[in-house]
């Protein structure tokens, strides 16, 4: 797929997380928006191997999205990626829905394991690459970190662990948008420097723009022999819509209808798309 | 136990190769033959309970069995919650082994105890939980287990247990042994301190005490038709368990007790607070009130109630 396909599906996908969030009257779409691009390489880019119609094929490349909380961005991804239909997300987190706040295994097609809590990902995406490269498959294994993810200490038992065990199927993301729930992280607990403590800890570490789709698809394919690589993606957090970006209070919450005008025309919904959502409503 | 458990072990990840041995870190020279024998179904994952279970949990997602090993303590409140979210919650068929069950590392004080281990795990759903009360037992139970397909925790004690079955017996997850039949009181055990509960027994039977004693090697999902038998059948109902009162043995079988409706006679011996003092495993269920005299003291006390009408 071209940059300017890639680039466009990540506009539907944030056209999509927005949906979502309106029908559920909330979602982490800070946190969504953030790792958009991310997955949308990851997925329209040629990236990740995988099969809507057989989710569970053996070879298939997986996928971890360990910061559970951004899980509209992963629906909408495997929604565009066709494992789902589209119209199916706006039943996200309604009765009766598989589309929860945080991803479910089993539940939701292409969903590789359960997150919302967080510091958990790692470790499972860890046991699925030992046992894939125990089976001498081919499969890739990917998980994507939040950076506030990072100051659970389970992450850095995983972080010793898989250069330890040679895990060179393994790629991590860190979605580094330097913000958390409350605060800029760097003012909450200190992170820097970041990238270092993965090298020290035996990582091949890549540094990229985490918006920029040629950049994030070159890292995503890098491999080195016998050991993990972390790509330390830098994001802005709420990426698209100009008022969320950079601004922690958009960790949770919902436009009001001033702001709802400017999100609208900045993702580029049609007058026809934003009738339909506000019936649908 | 543990010998019983490693050979076990030992003997299924020959035969079925999706079978891993996960330690972080304890029990490394007890799996020398494993190590050697068996290298690519054996990891020691160093001192991370969580990373190990959550990888074990990544490893069972692809079809793997992973049998992951250390101090029941450190699993069970250590990693509680990867327990519960990595492989309860994605109904993951990953084995948790705790060893040092109860007060075994006496010595070693509290931080090593594995005393509200049942109380914490009993609450997570799709569970199971064995609690093997001899080498025998834990041979049954390590390959029930095994054969089981969805999360176990396997509560093993060390290596200096008794054996109280004589006789090959059949095992099966949720249905517990009668040891002994009684009718005037049924003590209901848990895990080693059983070998303790038949020795009582055995002197209350000189005593004109007729005990019935029951091995409730399945601590979840509990043998409902075992304590409501006991109810209806016997006198009175003790539990003895080294755990805590609270949560564990004593708690699955009051629940049962009073969903059934039937008023009985009831008493739980076991852990009312943490572990005091040191020594050995005999001496310190003594000090902490779980001894043979005490299940004897408890047991002709409720007994006596109840012939005196009280």
């Amino acid at each position: 797929m071209t940059t300017e396909s890639v680039e466009s599906k990540c506009r539907e996908m944030r056209k999509l997380i927005f949906a979502q969030a309106y029908a559920a009257k909330g979602a982490h779409m800070g946190a969504a928006f953030s790792v958009t691009d991310i997955l949308g390489t990851l997925y329209f880019g040629g990236v990740l191997r995988y099969r809507p119609d057989d989710p569970w094929w053996e070879d298939r490349d997986r996928l971890i999205l360990s910061k559970g909380h951004a899980g509209v961005a992963l629906y909408a991804a495997l929604a565009l990626a066709g494992y789902f239909d589209a119209d199916y997300l706006k039943t996200f987190c309604q009765p009766g829905s598989s589309l929860g706040g945080h991803p479910k295994i089993r539940e939701v097609p292409g969903v590789e394991a359960s997150t919302g809590a967080l510091g958990h990902g790692l470790s499972f995406g860890i046991g699925i690459a030992y046992a894939n490269k125990a089976d001498n498959r081919q499969s890739h294994m990917y998980v994507i970190l939040g950076d506030g993810e990072c100051q659970e200490g389970s992450i850095w038992e995983g972080a010793l662990s898989a250069p330890t065990l040679g895990l060179d199927n393994l790629t991590v993301v860190v979605d580094h948008n330097k913000l958390q729930a409350m605060d800029a992280l760097e003012t909450i607990v200190q992170m820097k420097p970041f990238a270092d403590k993965w090298k020290a800890f035996g990582w091949n570490v890549v540094e990229i723009d985490g918006h920029d789709p040629d950049e994030i698809r070159q890292a995503l394919l890098i491999r080195e022999r016998g050991k993990p690589t972390v790509i330390v993606a830098h994001t802005v957090k709420g990426k698209g819509v100009s008022f969320m970006e950079n601004v922690p209070i958009w960790h949770y919450r919902m436009p009001d209808e001033k702001e709802l005008s400017v999100l609208f025309r900045e993702l580029g919904f049609t007058q026809e798309e934003q009738r339909e959502l506000v019936l649908d409503k | 136990m543990r010998t019983a458990y490693l050979d076990t072990l030992y003997e299924l990840a020959q035969k079925d190769k999706r079978v891993y041995a996960l330690i972080s870190d304890n029990g490394a020279i007890v799996y020398d033959r494993f190590r050697r024998d068996l290298p690519d179904q054996y990891l020691n994952l160093g001192i991370s309970e969580a990373n190990m279970i959550g990888m074990a949990a990544g490893m069972a997602s692809c079809g793997k069995i992973p049998f992951t090993y250390t101090i029941g303590a450190f699993l069970a409140y250590r990693a509680f919650e990867f327990i519960r979210n990595d492989v309860c919650l994605q109904d993951q068929n990953v084995k948790i082994v705790g060893t040092g069950a109860g007060q075994v590392y006496s010595a070693l004080g509290p931080t090593h105890h594995s005393t509200e281990d049942l109380g914490g795990l009993r609450a997570l759903p799709d569970l199971t939980i064995l609690c093997p009360a001899s080498p025998l037992e834990v041979r049954k139970a390590t390959i029930a287990a095994y054969e089981h397909e969805g999360p176990v925790y396997l509560r093993l004690g060390t290596n200096r247990e008794a054996e109280i079955y004589e006789n090959e017996y059949s095992f099966e997850i949720g249905k517990a042994v009668t040891l002994r039949d009684g009718k005037d009181v049924t003590l209901i055990g848990t895990g080693s301190i059983l070998k303790d509960v038949l020795e009582a027994a055995a002197q209350l039977q000189s005593e004109n005490i007729d005990a019935r004693v029951i091995d409730m090697h399945t601590i979840k999902p509990v043998d409902r038709v075992a304590i409501i038998r006991a109810v209806d059948e016997t006198g009175g109902i003790i539990t003895v368990e080294d755990h805590n009162v609270t949560g564990g043995l004593g708690s699955a079988v009051a629940e049962v007790i009073a969903e059934y409706g039937k008023g009985v006679r009831f008493r739980r011996l076991g852990l009312n607070d943490f572990s005091k003092g040191y020594g050995t495993y005999v001496q310190v269920r003594e000090v902490n009130g779980i001894g043979v005299e005490h299940i004897c003291a408890e047991t002709k006390s409720l007994v006596n109630q109840r012939r005196s009408g009280i």
